[in-house]
C-alpha cells in the first residue's frame, strides 16, 4: 500500500490559509486611505468562508475518506453554532431590550420566569466552547453507533442523515425548545469583553478562524496519514472485504464520523461569532447538500480541496447573489451537475489527473450495468 | 355573538312568553301578539318577533317576513301596523287593504339582533311546510338556536309531524329548547318537570356531537337529578367525540398516506429498478401541478364548457409531460452516472435547483391557484366524521394509480423487463434485454407517476415552485421505510407513516409529531436497514 498521494499539499494549504489571513488582518489595520487597505466587510466575509471551510473539511473527512455521503452535516455545524450563540446571548447581560440580567430577551418575551437547566453554564466561554464540540460529538457518536453497527450504508444512510437534520430543524423552530424558535439567537454584543462590532475584533477572529482551519487540516492529515487512514480508505473502497480481513469497519467509521462532527461543530461556533446570528434555517437539509458540493468542487478526498471548494463556491455565491441574484440557483444547480459529470475529482483532480486515478478507483467506462450495487462510493 | 347577551336574550324571551302565558291564564283575554312590534326599542321588537312566531297567529309569518324585508310600518301614534306592498299598504293584523297617511307612519327599523330573531322565527315557520326536507331544515335551525320561546311551536309541530326523521330531529330540538329555559334549582320543582328535563338530557346525549355538548355543558342551577344525568351525558358524549376524532385522524392519516403513496411510488420505481435516488422527483411533481394549472387555463380559454372536467384532462397531460421530462433526465444526465449512486444524488439535486428556478422565472415565485372543480369540493358528513371530497378522490386516485402501475409491472413486457433488470441487471442484459431502453422507460414511468402525484397535490396544497421540497423528504422516508422491493412495501410505508403522523399530531403537536416519526424511523432503520419489504435475490448486496 502506498503513501496517500493527497496529503503533502495539506501543510502548504494550512500555511497559505494562515499567512493569507494574517496579511489580510494586517492590511485591514492600515488607515482606510491607504491603497492596500482591506475593508472590514472583506475581513468578516473571509472569516465566514473559513468557518465554512471547516464544515467542508468535516464533510470531506467522512465522504472523501470513508465513503459516507452525509446530507446532514449542517446539523453538527448548527449545534456548534447554537452552543456558541448561547454564550454570546448570556454575554449580552442587561444590555438586551428588556434589560433582564437573568434571562435572554426571547425568554422574557415568552414570559418565562427562570433559565432552563440546559442554559446553565453557558455564561462561561470555556464551557460554551466545550459544548460546541461535545454536543455535536455526542449526537454523532449516538447516531453513528446506531447506524454503522446495523450496517446502514450508501444512499440509505444519506437519506437518514438528511432526516436527522430535518428533524432538528423542525425541533429548533419550536419556541418551547428554549432556543429562540424561529428567530434563533441574535443581537450579540461582545465576546470575552471584546466588542463584536469593532474592526480589531474581526481581524482577530479572522486569525483565530484561519488558525482553526490550519489546525483542523494538520489534525486530519495526522489522522489520515497513518494506519488508520489506510484502514479508512479500505473501508471506503471495499467495506465487506475489509470486514472479512478481520477489521471492524463500523469502528473506523464511527471514529472518523465523530471527529468530523467535532470539526463541524467548531466551524459552526466560529461561524456564529462572525455572522452574529444563528437560527433554525441553518439546519435546513439544503445547507448540508451545499456543503457537499463545496467538497465536490474542490476535490473530494483531498483535504486542501475541501478548503478551496468552500472558499471558491462561497465567493462565487457572494458575487453572484450581489450581481445576478435570480441566476444564482441556476449557477449552483449547474455546478452540481457539471461537477459530478465532468469533474468527479474536483479542481484538485485537475492538478494531478494522472496519479489521481490510482486513489479512489477510476470510474470505469459508464454503462448501466455498473449500477449493480457494490459498496457505495 | 357573545354568550351572555344571547343567554340573557333567551331568558328575556322566555319571560315574555311566561308573562304572556300567565296573562292568558289569569285574564283569559288573549294579549295582542303584535303589540311589541310597534315599539321603538330594538330589544322590544326582537323579543316580540319571537313571541309572535310562537303565538301561532295566522298573520305572523307574513308580518315577520315583511319586517325582515323592511316593509313593515308602524303608526307614529297608537299601535297600528301596516305592510307595504309596492305603493299599497295592508293592515298587518288583518291583511285588509289600508290607506294610512304616509306622514303618520314610520318604517320599523331593524338591527342585527332583530334580523337574527326574524331568521330564527322564519325558520320555525318552515316546520309547517308540506315539504319534509324544509321541515327537517327548520328543525335543524330550531335545534341550533335552542330558544325556549320556540317550545310551543315545537310542541305543535311534533303533534302533527308524520315523518320519522323530522320527528327525531324535532325531539332533539325540543329537548335543547327545554333545557335552555332558565334553571330551577331553587324551586322544589314537581317530579314531572324534573323527569322531563332528564329525558331531554338523555335525548341530547343520544344525539351526541359538539352542539349537544355545548348545550349540556352550559347547564347550571339544575335539580340534582338533572345535573347527574347531565354529567353522565357529557362523559358519554366526550367518549363518542374522542372515538370520532380518532376516526377523523385515521381519515386524515389515510389521506396523507395516499398523497405520500402517490409521491413515493415513482420514487420506488426509479430507486428500486435503477438504484438511482432522484432528488429532482419533488420538482417533477411540482411540474405536474403546474401542468394541471396550464391545462385548466387552456381549457377555460378554449372550451369553457369542459372546465369542470379539465382536471381529468390534466391527468394524462401531466403524465405525458412529466414522463417526457423523466426520459430526458435519464438520457441527458443520469445514464452518465450509473454505478455512482451518491453522485447521481448530487447531480439530481442540482437539477432540482435548476427546475425550481426555471419555474420561478416562468410563472413567478408566488402560489398559483389551481381550481378545484365543484364536484370535488365540499364534504360528506357521516356521524362525527367529515370526509372532504377532494381528499377522498385522491385516495381513490392513489389506489387506481397503484393498481395500474402493478398491472404494468406484472402484465406487460416492459414490466417483465423492468423486474428482470431490478433482480439482476447483468443477467437481464445477457438475456438480451436492452437495459438502457428499460432504464429510460422506467425513469419516464416513475416521473410520469410523479406528475400524477402533482395533479393530486394541486387539489389540496399550495402550488408554488417550492411544492416539491415539502414532499421529497417524506417520500424518501416512505421508500426507506417500505423497502424498494415492491409496491406493497410502498403502500405499507405510506399508510403507516401517514397514519402515524396524524395520530401523533393531536397528542404531541404537529411539529413534535413529525419529529417523533422521524426519530422512530431512524430507529426502525437500525433493525431493518432495507425497509419492511426488502428486495431478495442474488443481485442484492448483503
Amino acid at each position: 500500500m502506498r503513501l496517500p498521494a493527497y496529503l503533502p499539499g495539506t501543510v502548504v494549504t494550512a500555511a497559505i490559509v494562515v499567512a493569507g489571513a494574517l496579511l489580510m488582518a494586517l492590511l485591514n489595520l492600515l488607515p482606510a486611505s491607504f491603497p492596500l487597505h482591506v475593508p472590514d466587510f472583506a475581513v468578516s466575509l473571509t472569516a465566514k468562508y473559513l468557518s465554512y471551510a471547516l464544515l467542508a473539511l468535516a464533510v470531506d473527512l467522512v465522504w472523501g475518506f470513508a465513503g459516507i455521503l452525509t446530507l446532514g452535516h449542517a446539523a453538527f455545524f448548527a449545534l456548534g453554532g447554537y452552543a456558541m450563540g448561547m454564550y454570546l446571548m448570556r454575554e449580552i447581560g442587561t444590555r438586551g431590550v428588556y434589560a433582564n440580567a437573568d434571562l435572554p430577551d426571547f425568554m422574557v418575551f415568552l414570559s418565562w420566569t427562570h433559565l432552563p437547566w440546559y442554559w446553565y453554564g453557558f455564561s462561561f466561554f470555556p464551557f460554551a466552547l466545550l459544548m460546541a464540540l461535545l454536543v455535536p460529538g455526542a449526537l454523532a457518536a449516538g447516531f453513528g453507533a446506531l447506524t454503522f453497527r446495523s450496517r446502514v450504508s450508501g444512499v440509505y444512510l444519506s437519506i437518514i442523515t438528511q432526516a436527522l437534520t430535518y428533524a432538528l430543524m423542525l425541533a429548533f423552530f419550536r419556541n418551547d425548545m428554549g432556543f429562540g424558535g424561529n428567530n434563533g439567537l441574535t443581537d450579540f454584543k461582545d465576546i470575552l469583553g471584546a466588542d463584536l462590532h469593532a474592526p480589531l475584533t474581526h481581524a482577530v477572529l479572522l486569525l483565530v478562524t484561519a488558525l482553526s482551519v490550519a489546525g483542523a487540516l494538520l489534525l486530519t492529515r495526522a489522522v489520515l496519514a497513518g494506519r488508520f487512514g489506510r484502514l479508512l480508505t479500505a473501508v471506503r473502497d471495499a467495506e465487506n472485504r475489509t470486514r472479512f480481513l478481520g477489521y471492524r469497519p463500523e469502528h473506523a467509521k464511527l471514529l472518523v464520523w465523530v471527529l468530523s462532527a467535532l470539526i463541524a461543530g467548531l466551524g459552526g461556533a466560529l461561524y456564529v461569532i462572525q455572522v452574529g446570528i444563528i437560527n433554525p434555517g441553518e439546519f435546513a437539509p439544503g445547507n448540508s447538500i451545499e456543503a457537499v458540493i463545496w467538497v465536490a468542487v474542490g476535490g473530494r478526498g483531498t483535504l486542501s480541496g475541501a478548503v478551496l471548494g468552500a472558499v471558491l463556491v462561497n465567493l462565487g455565491k457572494t458575487l453572484f447573489t450581489g450581481l445576478l441574484p435570480e441566476l444564482w440557483l441556476y449557477a449552483l444547480g449547474a455546478l452540481f451537475i457539471l461537477t459530478t459529470l465532468f469533474l468527479p475529482r474536483g479542481l484538485m483532480g485537475l492538478r494531478r489527473a494522472p496519479e489521481a486515478a490510482a486513489i479512489a478507483g477510476e470510474p470505469a467506462p459508464v454503462t448501466p450495468e455498473m449500477a449493480v450495487p457494490e459498496d457505495a462510493s | 355573538m357573545p354568550d351572555i347577551p344571547a343567554w340573557l336574550r333567551r331568558v328575556a324571551a322566555g319571560l315574555v312568553v311566561a308573562c304572556c302565558l300567565l296573562g292568558a291564564s289569569a285574564s283569559a283575554q288573549v294579549p295582542d301578539p303584535f303589540a311589541g312590534l310597534s315599539q321603538t326599542s330594538f330589544n322590544a321588537v326582537a323579543a316580540s318577533v319571537t313571541t309572535l312566531a310562537a303565538s301561532g297567529a295566522p298573520r305572523a309569518q307574513a308580518v315577520i317576513t315583511a319586517l325582515g324585508e323592511r316593509r313593515l310600518y308602524a303608526a307614529r301614534t297608537g299601535d297600528a301596523l301596516y305592510i307595504r306592498n309596492g305603493s299599497d299598504y295592508v293592515d298587518a293584523r288583518s291583511g285588509a287593504p289600508a290607506r294610512p297617511d304616509p306622514d303618520t307612519i314610520r318604517s320599523v327599523r331593524v338591527n342585527n339582533r332583530i334580523r337574527e330573531a326574524v331568521a330564527g322565527a322564519l325558520a320555525l315557520f318552515g316546520l309547517t311546510s308540506s315539504d319534509p326536507a324544509i321541515r327537517l331544515r327548520s328543525a335543524d335551525a330550531a335545534y341550533d338556536s335552542h330558544d325556549p320561546a320556540a317550545l310551543p311551536v315545537l310542541d305543535r309541530a311534533l303533534a302533527h309531524e308524520a315523518d320519522a326523521g323530522v320527528v327525531h330531529r324535532l325531539r332533539e330540538a325540543r329537548a335543547a329548547a327545554l333545557l335552555s329555559a332558565p334553571g330551577q334549582a331553587g324551586k322544589p320543582g314537581d317530579a314531572g318537570a324534573v323527569q322531563e328535563r332528564i329525558d331531554a338530557v338523555r335525548i341530547l346525549a343520544a344525539s351526541g356531537g359538539l352542539p349537544a355538548r355545548a348545550i349540556l355543558a352550559g347547564l347550571h342551577d339544575q335539580p340534582a337529578a338533572v345535573q347527574a344525568a347531565v354529567a353522565q351525558a357529557l362523559s358519554s358524549i366526550d367518549l363518542r367525540l374522542r372515538l370520532w376524532s380518532v376516526a377523523q385522524d385515521l381519515f386524515y392519516g389515510l389521506s396523507l398516506g395516499s398523497v405520500l403513496l402517490l409521491a413515493a411510488m415513482g420514487l420506488a420505481i426509479t430507486f428500486g429498478v435503477m438504484g438511482v435516488i432522484n432528488m429532482a422527483h419533488g420538482e417533477v411533481m411540482m411540474i405536474g401541478a403546474y401542468t394541471t394549472w396550464m391545462v385548466q387555463q387552456a381549457v377555460a380559454a378554449a372550451m369553457p364548457a369542459l372546465a369542470p372536467v379539465s382536471i381529468l384532462l390534466a391527468i394524462p397531460a401531466a403524465f405525458l409531460v412529466c414522463g417526457a421530462i423523466g426520459v430526458a433526465i435519464e438520457r441527458g444526465l443520469i445514464r452518465f452516472l450509473y454505478g455512482r449512486p451518491l453522485e447521481t444524488l448530487l447531480a439530481t439535486w442540482g437539477l432540482s435547483l435548476v427546475l425550481q428556478q426555471a419555474i420561478r422565472s416562468l410563472f413567478g415565485p408566488t402560489n398559483i391557484s389551481v381550481v378545484t372543480p365543484g364536484w370535488l369540493s365540499g364534504s360528506l358528513h357521516w356521524g362525527g366524521l367529515v370526509i372532504t371530497l377532494n381528499r377522498l378522490a385522491i385516495m381513490i386516485f392513489a389506489v387506481l394509480v397503484m393498481g395500474a402501475l402493478s398491472l404494468v409491472l406484472r402484465r406487460t413486457s416492459l414490466g417483465l423487463e423492468m423486474r428482470a433488470v431490478t433482480q439482476n441487471r447483468r443477467m437481464a442484459a445477457l438475456m438480451g434485454i436492452r437495459t438502457p431502453r428499460v432504464d429510460a422507460l422506467t425513469f419516464g414511468l416513475g416521473s410520469g407517476v410523479a406528475g400524477l402525484a402533482g395533479v393530486a397535490i394541486s387539489q389540496i396544497d399550495n402550488v408554488s415552485p417550492n411544492l416539491g421540497q415539502g414532499y421529497i423528504i417524506d417520500s424518501f422516508m416512505v421508500v426507506v421505510f417500505g423497502g424498494v422491493g415492491n409496491l406493497w412495501g410502498t403502500l405499507a410505508g405510506a399508510t403507516t407513516l401517514g397514519i402515524a403522523n396524524k395520530i401523533l399530531e393531536p397528542v404531541a403537536g404537529a411539529v413534535l409529531g413529525k419529529i417523533v416519526v422521524l426519530v422512530l424511523l431512524i430507529l426502525f432503520i437500525q433493525r431493518r436497514p432495507r425497509g419492511m419489504f426488502p428486495l431478495k435475490g442474488r443481485g442484492v448486496e448483503s
